[in-house]
This record gives C-alpha cells, sequence and structure tokens, in this order.
C-alpha cells in the first residue's frame, strides 16, 4: 500500500490533543480497521484509472486519492457502469488526520446495494472538490449542504451559497471541533444529565445568557446583514450561475420558455414563504415572473434547520430513535425504521420475527396515512380548501388512533428499537389493525377515487403540469412517488430489499405521466398495495409467538462496532436513508440523513420554469415535502 | 337576540325590581368589558402559520374530530394583518425568527401569542441547536405556553381555553391598544455572525470588546 493511504477512519484513538478529544471517552479503545474488499465493480473502475487514483477504503467503498478526479470517476461510474442515480453525498470530518472526507453513493436504477466512493480534502479549505453536478445534477443541493456544514468547496458548482444556515454564519457547524453556544461535551449522557449532576438551565452556563455566540470584533450596530447572499441579483440578472456549469452538459431548462415572443415585459422577483398557506411549512420559494409566467425559481431552505445531525452525533445511538420522529413528521415510524435497519446492520443483529412483521405493520401505515395527508393538501393547493383534506384527516386520525393505543404517541411513536420493537399489540389492537386495513381504508380508498379521480377541474389543473422525464428524475436523483410516476419502477423495497418485503406479494405501480395527475394517481395505487402487504402480514403475524419483540437483552448503551453503512428504506417520500460512522463507542462518529425531501426539491427548478405562478404551488403540493425532513 | 350562557350578565338583573317586566328578555344591561370581550374571545382569527410537527396537530385540531370552530377560532387567516393570534407552533430557528417577529409586528392589537409545544416554549428536543432559539419569549410576549411534544390537540384547545379565561380579565381601561403612545414593536433580530438581538446590541458591542482585550493581554 503506497503512502497516500489514509490512516484509519476512526480518528479518536490517534488524536494528540489530550483536552477535548473528541469522544474522548472510548479513547482507550482501539478499533480494528478493514479495508473494504474490492467488488468487481470497483476492479472495474480500478483497471481504467489505476491503482495509485483508486484504493479501497476502510470499511466500504474505495477511494479516490486525488480529489480532482472525482468528477471523472463519476462520469464513468454513469456511463460505463451505469451507476444511473447519485443517492447520497456527504462529508465526514477527522480532525486526527486533518482531512475531510466526501463520502459519494451511487446506485443502478434497476437495484442493488448502491457503490460508495470517497476522496479526501485537507481541512483548511485549500483544496475543491470538482463538483459532480454536471454528471449528477442531484448532487447540487448536497454539494451546497456539504459547503455549509463543512466549509469544503466544490469547483464549477452552479451556485455554491449556504443553503441550511445563511450568509454570513460564523463557522462550520458540522465540523468535529465547532462547539455550539449550548456546548456542554462532546458526547452525551452530559454530566448535567445524570442523576446528582447540576440543574443548571443552559442560560445560566453560557456567557451570553443565550443561545449564541459573536466573533471578536463583531459590532452589530455596523454589521450589514445579507443573509440571501446574491440571490436577488443572480436571479434578475440571469447570471444565477447554472450557465456556468459545464457547457456541453444540459443541466437544466434555463432559456425561458412560454413566454410570447416579441411581448416585452418587466420581469419581477417574488417571495413566497417562508410564511405562505402554500409552502407546507417554512419553505420560501423566490419566483422571477414574466407576468403569470415563471421564468426562474430558486429554493431558500434551512428556516426549519435543527441541526438534527450535529445534536444527533453528541447523542448516544439509542437517543437517535426519538429524533428521527421529527425528521419527517408525518411518518415518523418508517424513518425510525431506516435508523434501527443501519444501526441493526453494523451491529450485526437480527430483530425477532414479530418484530419484523409489526415493524412493517408500522411502515405501511405510516404510507397510507401520509399519502391521505399529501393527497389532501395537494387539493388543498388546487383550491379545494380543506373540503378534501378534512375527510382524510379524519382516516387518517383513525390509524393515528392505533399508533397511539399501542406506542402511547400519536405522532413522535418512538416504537422501534435495535433488535425489536418496544412493544407488542395486544389481541384488540390486532383486531382493531384488522378491521382498518380489510374494511376502512379500502373504502375510504375508494371514496376518495371517486371524489377526485375523473374530476374535471382536477384533471385540467394537473395533467400535464409540473412535468419531468424519466431520465432528468434520474438525473435529479428524484425519489419515491415522484419518479414512479414518471415511468422508473423504483423501490427500494424492491430494489434494495430490506427487513421482510421479500416475503409479500405486492406490486411496484408505475405511470408514465410524470406530472402532477399521476403523481396523485400513483398514491392512490400505492396505498392500495401497502393494504396488500398489510393483509398479508396481518394474516401472518399469528404465526409467530406474541410477546417475542426484542432480539436479546433490552439495552440502554449499544456500543456499535466501529464501522460505516449507508442503509435505505422506502419512506412515503422516497429514500431516506441513513449514513453511519461509528468509531466503536456509544456515539456516532457521523449521523448523516440523506432525507428524499430535501432532495426531491432540486428537481423542482426545472418542473417549474414555463409553468404559471399557481402550478408551482400544486407542484410543491405534489412533490409531498415535510420541511423538518428537508432541513432537519 | 340570541340566548346566552347561563353565567351571563343578564341573570344578575333578572329578577330587579327596576326593570319593567315587559322589557325582561329584551334588554341587556352588561358592562362594556364584559360585552367587548364576550364578543372577542369567541371570534379569534389564528394566523395559518405552521412551523414544525405540532403545526400538524394543530391542523388535526382544526379538522373534523376536535373542530376548532365549536370555540368560534376556526378561521385562520394566513395574512398577519388579519390575523389576532400568532400560535407558535414548532421550532423557532435562528434563521425563521426574524420573519416571526416581522409578523408579529405586522399584527393588529389586540394581539396574543400561544407558544405551542416543547420548541416554542424553550426550544425542547432541539434546545442545544446552534440554530435554534431558546423559547420564542426570547422575543415575543408569550400569553399561554402548551407543554408536549407534539401537545395533543385537546391540550391545544386547553390552552384556547386558558387564553379565553385571560381574555376574559382584559379591561378596555388599561388594555394598551386604547392608550397612548406607539404600539410596542419588538426589533427585528439581525442575520450576522450568529443571531443579533438589537436590543442587547449596546451590551454585545460591550462585552466582545472586553474579551477582546481579555484575549490580548494573556499573549502580550
Ligand atoms: S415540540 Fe416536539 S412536536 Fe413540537 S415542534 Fe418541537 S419537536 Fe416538534
Amino acid at each position: 500500500m503506497s503512502e497516500t493511504t489514509p490512516a484509519p477512519a476512526t480518528a479518536t484513538p490517534a488524536k494528540p490533543a489530550p483536552k477535548a478529544a473528541p469522544a474522548a471517552r472510548h479513547a482507550e479503545k482501539k478499533p480494528a480497521v478493514t479495508l473494504a474488499t474490492m467488488t468487481p465493480e470497483m476492479n472495474a473502475v480500478q483497471q481504467h484509472f489505476g491503482e495509485v487514483l483508486i484504493q479501497p477504503a476502510p470499511f466500504e467503498g474505495f477511494l479516490v486519492t486525488d480529489p480532482a478526479k472525482v468528477r471523472d470517476v463519476a462520469l464513468f461510474l454513469r456511463d460505463q457502469l451505469h451507476f444511473e442515480m447519485l443517492s447520497n453525498q456527504t462529508a465526514v470530518d477527522y480532525p486526527a488526520e486533518n482531512v475531510i472526507e466526501v463520502v459519494y453513493h451511487v446506485s443502478h436504477i434497476s437495484g442493488g446495494r448502491p457503490l460508495c466512493f470517497k476522496t479526501r480534502v485537507p481541512r483548511d479549505e485549500s483544496v475543491a472538490v470538482p463538483s459532480v453536478t454536471p454528471v449528477y445534477p442531484g448532487a447540487e443541493f448536497q454539494e451546497r449542504e456539504i459547503y455549509d456544514m463543512y466549509g469544503v468547496r466544490f469547483s464549477e458548482h452552479p451556485d455554491l451559497r449556504r443553503i441550511l444556515m445563511w450568509e454570513g454564519f460564523n463557522g462550520w457547524p458540522l465540523r468535529k471541533d465547532w462547539k455550539e453556544a449550548y456546548y456542554e461535551g462532546d458526547t452525551k449522557p452530559f454530566d448535567s444529565r445524570w442523576p446528582g449532576g447540576h440543574h443548571k438551565l443552559a442560560e445560566e452556563r453560557v456567557p451570553w445568557a443565550d443561545n449564541v455566540n459573536y466573533p471578536p470584533g463583531f459590532d452589530p450596530n455596523a454589521y450589514v446583514s445579507n443573509p440571501d447572499g446574491n440571490l436577488y441579483e443572480s436571479m434578475l440578472t440571469g447570471t444565477n450561475g447554472h450557465e456556468l456549469s459545464a457547457p456541453e452538459i444540459d443541466i437544466g431548462a434555463d432559456t425561458v420558455v412560454g413566454v410570447e415572443p416579441g411581448l416585452k415585459t418587466d420581469q419581477i422577483i417574488v417571495n413566497m414563504g417562508p410564511q405562505h398557506p402554500s409552502t407546507h411549512g417554512v419553505l420560501r420559494m423566490v419566483v422571477r415572473i414574466d407576468g403569470e409566467t415563471i421564468t426562474d425559481l430558486k429554493l431558500v431552505l434551512g428556516y426549519l434547520h435543527r441541526n438534527h445531525e450535529k445534536i444527533g452525533e453528541r447523542n448516544t445511538w439509542l437517543h437517535n430513535i426519538p429524533y428521527t420522529d421529527r425528521l419527517d413528521y408525518i411518518c415518523g415510524m418508517a424513518n425510525e425504521m431506516g435508523y434501527v435497519i443501519a444501526v441493526e446492520r453494523m451491529m450485526g443483529i437480527q430483530p425477532t420475527e414479530r418484530a419484523e412483521y409489526l415493524r412493517v405493520i408500522m411502515a405501511e401505515l405510516t404510507r397510507i396515512q401520509s399519502h391521505f395527508w399529501a393527497i389532501g393538501f395537494v387539493l388543498n393547493d388546487l383550491g379545494a380548501f380543506y373540503t378534501p383534506a378534512l375527510y382524510f384527516i379524519t382516516e387518517r386520525d383513525l390509524i393515528i388512533d392505533l399508533f397511539e393505543a399501542v406506542t402511547g404517541s400519536r405522532m413522535m411513536c418512538n416504537y422501534m428499537r435495535f433488535g425489536g420493537v418496544a412493544r407488542d399489540f395486544t389481541p384488540e389492537q390486532l383486531a382493531r389493525a384488522r378491521e382498518l386495513v380489510f374494511e376502512r381504508i379500502p373504502r375510504a380508498i375508494d371514496e376518495l377515487e371517486r371524489l377526485l379521480s375523473d374530476n374535471e377541474i382536477i384533471k385540467a389543473r394537473t395533467i400535464g403540469v409540473g412535468y419531468m422525464s424519466a431520465e432528468r428524475s434520474i438525473a435529479y436523483s428524484l425519489t419515491g412517488p415522484c419518479l414512479r410516476a414518471a415511468g422508473v419502477p423504483y423501490d427500494i423495497r424492491r430494489a434494495d430489499p430490506y427487513s421482510i418485503y421479500d416475503r409479500f406479494d405486492f406490486d411496484i405501480p408505475v405511470l408514465y405521466g410524470g406530472d402532477v395527475y399521476d403523481r396523485y394517481r400513483i398514491r392512490v395505487l400505492e396505498m392500495r398495495q401497502s393494504l396488500r402487504i398489510l393483509e398479508q402480514a396481518l394474516n401472518q403475524i399469528d404465526q409467530t409467538p406474541a410477546g417475542d419483540i426484542q432480539a436479546g437483552k433490552k439495552a440502554y448503551n449499544h456500543r456499535v462496532p466501529a464501522g460505516q453503512t449507508y442503509a435505505r428504506v422506502e419512506t412515503p417520500k422516497g429514500e431516506l436513508g441513513f449514513y453511519l460512522v461509528s468509531d466503536g463507542g456509544q456515539n456516532p462518529w457521523r449521523y448523516h440523513v440523506r432525507s428524499s425531501s430535501f432532495i426531491n426539491l432540486n428537481s423542482m427548478r426545472e418542473m417549474t420554469i414555463g409553468q404559471k405562478v399557481a402550478d408551482a404551488v400544486v407542484i410543491l403540493g405534489s412533490l409531498d415535502i415535510v420541511l423538518g425532513e428537508v432541513d432537519r | 337576540m340570541a340566548e346566552v350562557a347561563t353565567n351571563h350578565p343578564m341573570d344578575e338583573i333578572k329578577n330587579d325590581p327596576r326593570v319593567p317586566a315587559e322589557l325582561n328578555n329584551n334588554v341587556f344591561i352588561t358592562t362594556l368589558d364584559k360585552l367587548y370581550n364576550w364578543g372577542r374571545k369567541r371570534s379569534m382569527w389564528p394566523m395559518l402559520f405552521g412551523l414544525a410537527c405540532c403545526a400538524i396537530e394543530m391542523i388535526c385540531t382544526a379538522a373534523s374530530r376536535h373542530d376548532l370552530a365549536r370555540f368560534g377560532w376556526e378561521l385562520m387567516r394566513p395574512s398577519p394583518r388579519q390575523a389576532d393570534l400568532m400560535i407558535v407552533s414548532g421550532t423557532v430557528t435562528k434563521k425563521m425568527v426574524p420573519q416571526i417577529v416581522r409578523l408579529y409586528n405586522q399584527m393588529p392589537e389586540p394581539r396574543y401569542v400561544i407558544a405551542m409545544g416543547a420548541c416554542a416554549t424553550s426550544g425542547g428536543p432541539f434546545k442545544e441547536g446552534y440554530n435554534v432559539v431558546s423559547g420564542i419569549d426570547k422575543f415575543l410576549p408569550v400569553d399561554v405556553y402548551i407543554p408536549g411534544c407534539p401537545p395533543r390537540p385537546e391540550a391545544l384547545l386547553h390552552g384556547f381555553i386558558k387564553l379565553q379565561e385571560k381574555i376574559e380579565k382584559q379591561s378596555l381601561r388599561t388594555v394598551s391598544w386604547y392608550r397612548k403612545g406607539e404600539a410596542t414593536v419588538v426589533p427585528v433580530p439581525v442575520l450576522g455572525p450568529d443571531l443579533t438581538d438589537l436590543r442587547r446590541a449596546q451590551e454585545i458591542v460591550g462585552r466582545v470588546q472586553a474579551n477582546q482585550t481579555e484575549a490580548v493581554q494573556p499573549a502580550a
């Protein structure tokens, strides 16, 4: 192995600084680092680029030793090895080795485990990584997020600004040595949380008596705030950055379409949100309009950025389960499932049979209630204000009641555990679930279809609106119902099966319109498929012993062996992935959420350009985002 | 006139001999305060404004099962100009708080604020986050706090009833919005290197300078 091979990814033991060493708590343990075994695909890359450039990385994937070559590798992976979709892109900080590792996961649209590759740049921001947006446009938001959180620069990125924080914020928050104002310790449990610990409010402990920190020399009276950077200027002049990308690659509909030739009108910029009834939370759309026609659109995110990942890296592994509920707060159960599966994969444990069934039942009920919600609110956006939504919220409430009966909470269920679930269904609750699945919900879906599917107004407003082709959808890493409505049968339950989905007989519905109407219809079809799964699961669950819901002993402090994993599940919104890095301790070293809502929004710009303003609202509704998951 | 609840001031004068029999049930005598508050508390217009997970429970409260309309509060207005109640339903982030304060300033008096859930009250589960404000009461005066994560719809209704009780106790003579002087305007915080509360600007200047001298002295 050559000199350039990096030291183990687990930074803890080698950390020279004696004080404030990250995760010093478990410094005594030196975890073994295994290099990834080379798969045939990795060998193909290595053969093409040479062994100096491509080396096996610790634990998973391969390392591109020269960051400048990342885009070439990505292009090779996409065009020669047919990894059409960039599933996930993130970064990990290793202060001991003074590097930040940028991690990519690419997938075949036909299925299989994703392929991981990495590259490393020094922490001093001296080296920029070539942006992969020309190859995978879906990287745009993810690269902006990495820049925002780690300060890694991407050259030739179309619009490299902060995305979750604002321009001018001090520091790169996800770096391991960056401390938030209420910093108390690197890892939980904090001393103050133990019995006998001090009982001071965070406000009493910190110098500013508030959750703020100011750099030296800061003068609020002289400070000129510019949280959006050059957003408006770039949109007004049309140099919004997208033209700067590699010219031979078409990055999107930059030309002004839908505007009458010869008619000279002024373009104006309108802000929709963050407080706007159409934005489903605190999203801000900045649109440049010509009359009623949208000629450019930019999204401003981060209004609900709750620092999920920073908090997640301080938490113990178990602590994070209730936090995942709050990611996509409509479908807490589905998020939990993704997280526990990721951790189980690293710990090498399996849940019990009954727990698997209970998880599937909960996840599929979640899908149904989420789709009810989504459809109701698309209708809201169409102007059918609240009437359809009220019907569907009624149905959703019945499912939520079951969640509450089983878990104790309506939305934040905190139900799944590593190796099992927290509580079993009682026979009465099972009977209730059966009543819902066999009687109530199918009728509700029938009613929904009768009410909406052939409605003249809905058709007029949605057919052909927000179209995106299958190719562009894949390029933009669009996942979930929106991708399947564009004709791509990509569902993680089949593409990369997890849990016990391989046992059930169900279809992946596909439609080919790629517009808002098909995104509505695909959700109806998916609800019916979820019912099929539920029927089978509820019939089979009686063959498993009641009460056998936890493999092994219940534990509070899990030690997860050193390693890395990217595990993904199909939530109602799309592909939800968890990229976890463990250094063998009680806390994740890296806890990254690949959120489908966030990445699906990437494609919104191209979908909306050329449409009317009112359609932008509907297109956003059809993407079915939840801001908790977008901003995390 | 419509029948009103039995505890209405009307009852007090029902048997008053000074009221002629033919006027009974036709004339109401009450204090202006009571009439004013009675109408006010039953027709609050909350702002249609959701922040995070708690907003979902807020929508459920307005939906058919819990039916906020029973209280006369169902008319949610997206525009702050038409709303008199702000339900802060979710995590207040630093990036969002300038907008929230601006919305509050745009609401006409009388205006009320409900902090719904742990996040709006104190920062909740996300308190330690670098982009999270430790409760909206750092910036706005809060009338009712509702605990929970998220509070159940019943809890939100309870909070509404508590606010009604509070409104009942207010008097025309003392409320601030009929008095002379400017309406209270909360300065909109600024997004600098970190969230900057302009009411603390002087303190920040002083402390930043003091810190600098501290930092310089040991080195010198
Ligand atoms: S209090 Fe809980 S439910 Fe409400 S916004 Fe905060 S995290 Fe979400």
